[in-house]
């Protein structure tokens, strides 16, 4: 069960958590202008690293607040975490 | 009755006396004893049969680790307790314990014949026989394994007990209360860290407690003395909290462990009356010291599963904890120093007892003690064979050749009634890896260790495999102050002498005369799993570790191969020739000793097993005879049968006073999100379907609402209350999840609109009164509100007061019929409730409930998201593409509308169903055919929705047909268990199609 650092609230229990899958990948602001495939690459394509990976979480059971994490899947420690709109870490790649 | 208890300890209260009974029978034994250590002290070492082969199988170890002494408790229906172990059980006034494994009895049974011809038994019996027909597994196969295998009974009554759960957070967690974890807790405590010692013995001091040897002493004093002094300054620290009777259970990321705290199950049955039973710790701490010790491991050779045949570690604690023999001439049989404490200690006591040494010679003060003493010891000697059948009588032994490969020379027969062997020690690692730790291999002693310790957690004591006394202490304080930052002194001038192990010899499967297919080495004693099995299952191809165990069902007991694991591991890698550390573990999961149910469901029962959700109007429900139905977390009325009526009837005629004069229905639970901001428009238009920008203040609108992928999500009337402010209402049970969906897309993808989003749904209740009469029961509940259709047409709303208070009327209709829902600040939801039922009493405005809601919507054709969709239908496979805006440039979901996928005209898509017989109520759920003939019959669809109309006089149905959209008028078939009902595809609307009655 992680503990995870609320960029808004501070440090609570993974259970006042959701999370919300792969992070960065931007609703196209166009959609009419894209082909099947690019739009299916937006709907469905996920890369589910085994390493260094960039996540949504959203405090769902406090400040209702999403925002990013940076978590290594191979061992579950959360390296980083960071509000929405901002630029993910650059010594994480 | 014979008495094996030879001496007093001070572990045991020879003053107080307890009766139990085992096998119907009644015994004595003292306060301080578990059912395993009373039984011995009474004689009794057969306890149970094995699982496959049916042998007498006697208690081998004093711990969490045993194979055989597993009991069911009680015999009350609801209080019986399978699983649970002799040897962890402590004794109380009136205990009643049956053998678990012994159908018909332990004495005599008819699967002992499976002993005899065990050669049919492989590794994978199971597997290979009972798996064809497969209809025999269900009926003959299971109940006859089930039934020889005696698995426990579970409980056929609903648990009365009462438990607990309690979250704590501290600096530190020491797991284990042994000279290591006494030492640790003390250094933490002392050094004002918050600290927490868990033990899941009665008391605490592990297995130096009861260490007597004069051998072995810290300043100047027996270890057990120094220790006893120890924990009685522990005692005094303020910011320790010592948890006795407490196991983890299991230990998760983040430091969160799970530990299981045992209050009344040593008590008498009148003492545990009332009082929480078990309680589940959630523990978050900063840090962990794991020292949680470790057991000893058997020896594998012929026959070496009879009764009389235990740990040898375990007859030192009997002996030295208890005051119990377990034999009065006993042969011990080791590969290690440990064992000769206990001969030592037998000795003193007046046991006689001899020593069978694997090893060549050993030279430590502790053999020298024994030698002394005059103990025969036969060094380099491997026990061959045992005999006798309810207990061990005799054994066999032989010289070990110079490799130890075989047996040399002429076999020797010794004569006992009890049997210790011990194969070394193996280090509890089971929390160090439940944690995410990695093991490392010591060849020296054939151990796994802890690979490393993070910074939050460390593992201490003979779990890290430091197993001599000297090594423990000095080890355990170095790294605690390491571990700790913190720089005590309390170990600085402790004296520590000990006897040192040099020699060690490890043999896995001891060597035979006897070919091992004609032998029994059991390693895994609860599964019965055999040396011979391991080696099959290698020659049949098996390599893996984890595919080994799970082929012979090695270590997959509910002792989860304590005593096993390394056995199999050891064997493997000497048949397949390779060396025992690479061949890695089998994982080591949680719960380390079963847990119950209880424990986990905590207070969670009953009606705390989820939260209720009530309107403000519930207790009016219930007074009118409501039947309610969950919807969500909800509790809706149903529908309110009158005396005599059934759910039919009374649906029936809700549906039909309803049409006729006019119905009300408590509307409360329905989702409401209050939105507001300067571009709360720009946001609906971006989350609904259809075009926001142009509702007039004060007009209502219905929208659907897709996922990206462009399927239904939810749908709702939004009304717009003023320029910027608008509130939307959702499905009931979609409330939480589109306001976290609209709230996700506010904060990562739109965060430049100006919206704020507020979960309204429980601040208001809402009553909707439907039907021809409803305009003048509004009337006589706001007098002076101008109903007229020119002034408050359908879709609109309006404000009034009800004594002052602000109200929200919204004239929408989820019925066809004229309706106005009338909104008010739930506290006074009950008092509306009541005005609107006798302002309606001189138009029989009748009550209905969530069944009669979806009749009448079912025969307008409006859809129930959740019902009529399932997460595959788009606004075109539901004939809505009305609602499906052309002109905007985007909305959530719009791109997906066009897909290949979406744009196929075969989908499924929703359309009506008319059954041939007017009076044939169709299923829902049930299959849709258009040809019963033609195998495989191709399945077209299947009923959403399906009414009797009271108001159509005939049964009518929605459905999601392949193709639906051009069948209109086409038979089609529902076919059922004993016929086939004939219907036409119909329109979905079948009522009112010129929406005449909203206007009535
Ligand atoms: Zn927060």
């Amino acid at each position: 069960m992680f503990l995870i650092n609320c960029p808004f609230c501070g440090e609570r229990d993974q259970s006042e958590f959701s999370s919300g899958g792969e992070a960065h990948i931007v609703r196209p602001k166009q959609p009419t202008e894209l082909s099947d495939d690019e739009w299916a690459e937006y709907l469905f394509m996920r890369k589910n690293i085994k390493g260094i990976q960039f996540e949504r979480w959203n405090h769902v059971h406090g400040c209702r607040k999403w925002f990013n994490v940076v978590r290594d899947t191979s061992n579950d420690k959360i390296l980083s975490v960071y509000k929405m709109g901002e630029k993910p870490p650059v010594n994480y790649k | 009755m014979p008495n094996y208890r030879i001496h007093k300890t001070e572990y045991i209260d020879e003053t107080k006396r307890v009766s139990f009974k085992y096998d119907g029978k009644t015994y004595f034994g003292y306060e301080g004893d578990t059912l395993a250590s009373a039984l011995l002290a009474n004689g009794i070492h057969l306890v149970g049969r094995s699982f496959k082969y049916h042998r007498p199988r006697g208690i081998v170890s004093c711990g969490a680790e045993e194979p055989n002494a597993i009991c069911q408790i009680g015999s009350k229906k609801s209080l019986t307790e399978p699983n649970v172990r002799a040897t962890e059980l402590e004794l109380y006034e009136g205990l009643e314990a049956s053998s678990q494994n012994c159908w018909p009895n332990v004495k005599f049974d008819i699967g002992g014949i499976n002993n005899f011809i065990s050669p049919l038994i492989p590794a994978g019996f199971y597997y290979k026989t009972f798996m064809w027909p497969k209809s025999f597994w269900k009926k003959v196969y299971e109940p006859l394994i089930r039934l020889s295998a005696g698995l426990g009974k579970s409980p056929t009554e609903p648990d009365p007990d009462i438990y607990d759960h309690k979250y704590v957070h501290y600096d530190v967690l020491v797991i284990g209360g042994g000279v290591s974890g006494i030492i640790a807790a003390k250094m933490a405590a002392k050094n004002n860290l918050k600290t927490l010692l868990v033990d899941d013995k009665k008391i605490l001091g592990g297995s130096t407690i009861y260490q007597n040897n004069e051998s072995i002493k810290i300043d100047d004093k027996l270890s057990s003395e120094w220790l006893k002094n120890e924990i009685q300054e522990i005692k005094k620290l303020s910011n320790l909290t010592i948890k006795t009777r407490t196991s983890i259970a299991a230990y998760h990321g983040y430091n969160f462990l799970l530990a299981k705290e045992n209050l009344t199950d040593h008590l008498p049955e009148e003492k545990k009356k009332n009082k929480i039973r078990q309680r589940l710790w959630k523990i978050r701490a900063k840090k962990v010291v794991i020292a949680t010790g470790s057991i000893e491991r058997p020896l594998v050779f012929n026959n070496n599963d009879r009764p009389g045949i235990l740990l040898s570690n375990s007859i030192n604690k009997y002996l030295d904890y208890y005051g119990v023999t377990c034999g009065e001439n006993i042969i011990l049989f080791t590969n290690n120093d440990s064992t000769y404490e206990t001969s030592i200690s037998l000795h003193k006591k007046g046991i006689k007892n001899i020593i069978v040494d694997l090893r060549k010679s050993a030279s430590s003060e502790l053999i020298k003690q024994a030698e002394s003493l005059g103990i025969k010891i036969y060094f380099n000697h491997v026990v061959t064979n045992t005999f006798g059948y309810r207990k061990i009588n005799s054994l066999e032994i032989m010289k070990l050749s110079e490799d130890g490969n075989t047996t040399v020379g002429n076999k020797i027969r010794l004569s006992c009634d009890c049997l210790g062997m011990s194969g070394g020690w193996t280090p509890m690692v089971h929390m160090h890896t439940q944690s995410g730790g990695k093991l490392d291999f010591r060849d020296e002693d054939q151990v796994f260790l802890p690979k490393e310790n993070s910074e939050d957690q460390i593992s201490v004591g003979s779990c890290n495999g430091d197993f001599d006394l000297e090594n423990i202490i000095d080890k355990t304080v170095n790294k605690i102050n390491k571990f700790l930052d913190i720089d005590n002194q309390d170990y600085q001038d402790t004296n520590i002498i000990c006897s040192k192990e040099n020699d060690k010899r490890n043999i896995w499967l001891l060597p035979n005369k006897i070919p091992l297919g004609k032998t029994k080495c059991f390693i895994d004693f609860q599964n019965d799993s055999t040396a011979k099995d391991i080696k099959l299952a290698l020659k049949e191809g098996f390599r893996s570790i984890e595919h080994v165990k799970r082929y012979t069902t090695t270590g997959m007991a509910t002792d989860q191969g304590k005593l096993s694991n390394m056995h199999a591991l050891g064997i493997i890698a000497d048949t397949a020739g390779v060396k025992m550390g690479t061949l890695g573990t089998t994982t080591f999961r949680p719960p380390f000793t079963p847990l119950t149910f209880g424990t986990l469901v905590g207070r969670n029962v009953g009606k705390f097993f989820e939260v209720v959700r009530k309107t403000s109007m519930h207790e009016w429900h219930v007074e009118n005879n409501a039947e309610f139905e969950n919807v969500g977390q909800w509790k809706r009325p149903w529908y309110y049968a009158k005396k005599g009526e059934n759910m039919h009837d009374a649906v029936q005629r809700e549906s039909k006073a309803a049409r006729d004069s006019a119905g009300i229905l408590d509307a409360s639970t329905l989702g409401k999100i209050d939105i507001q901001g300067t571009d709360a428009s720009e946001f609906l238009n971006r989350v609904y379907t259809n075009a926001w920008s142009k509702l007039a203040i004060g007009k209502c609108r219905y929208g659907l609402m897709l996922n990206e992928d462009g399927m239904v999500y939810d749908d709702g009337v939004t009304t717009r209350i003023s320029e910027n402010h608008y509130l939307m209402t959702t499905t009931t049970g979609g409330a939480a999840n589109v306001l976290s969906k609209l709230e996700d897309y506010l904060q990562t993808e739109w965060p430049e609109l100006d919206v704020y989003l507020t979960s309204v749904t429980d601040h208001y209740s809402t009553a909707s009164i439907c039907g021809p009469n409803s305009k003048k029961i509004l009337n006589k509940i706001f007098p002076n509100l101008d109903l007229s259709d020119e002034n408050f047409p359908h879709m609109s709303f309006k404000e009034d007061k009800l004594e002052n208070i602000n109200c929200r009327i919204m004239r929408i209709s989820f019925t066809g019929e004229l309706s106005y829902e009338i909104n008010i600040e739930s506290k006074y939801g009950h008092s509306l409730w009541k005005m609107c039922i006798e302002a309606g009493k001189e138009f029989n405005l009748t009550p209905y409930g969530t069944e009669t809601m979806h009749l009448l919507r079912a025969e307008k054709g409006f859809i129930i998201v959740g019902q009529d969709t399932d997460g595959t239908m788009t606004p075109s496979d539901l004939q809505m593409d009305w609602i499906v805006s052309k002109k905007k440039y985007d909305f959530i979901g719009k791109r997906s509308l066009y897909r290949s996928d979406t744009i196929r005209e075969d989908r499924k898509q929703l359309v009506g169903l008319l059954t041939d017989d007017p009076k044939e109520i169709l299923e829902e759920g049930a299959q849709i055919v258009s040809d019963v003939k033609s195998k495989p019959i191709d399945m077209l669809g299947h009923v959403t929705s399906s009414y009797f109309s009271p108001n159509l006089n005939k049964s009518i149905a929605l459905a999601v047909v392949r193709s639906g959209k051009t069948m209109k008028g086409q038979k089609l078939i529902i076919p059922m268990e004993n016929k086939n009902i004939n219907v036409t595809v119909s329109d979905t609307i079948f009522l009112d199609k010129e929406n005449k009655r909203l206007n009535a």
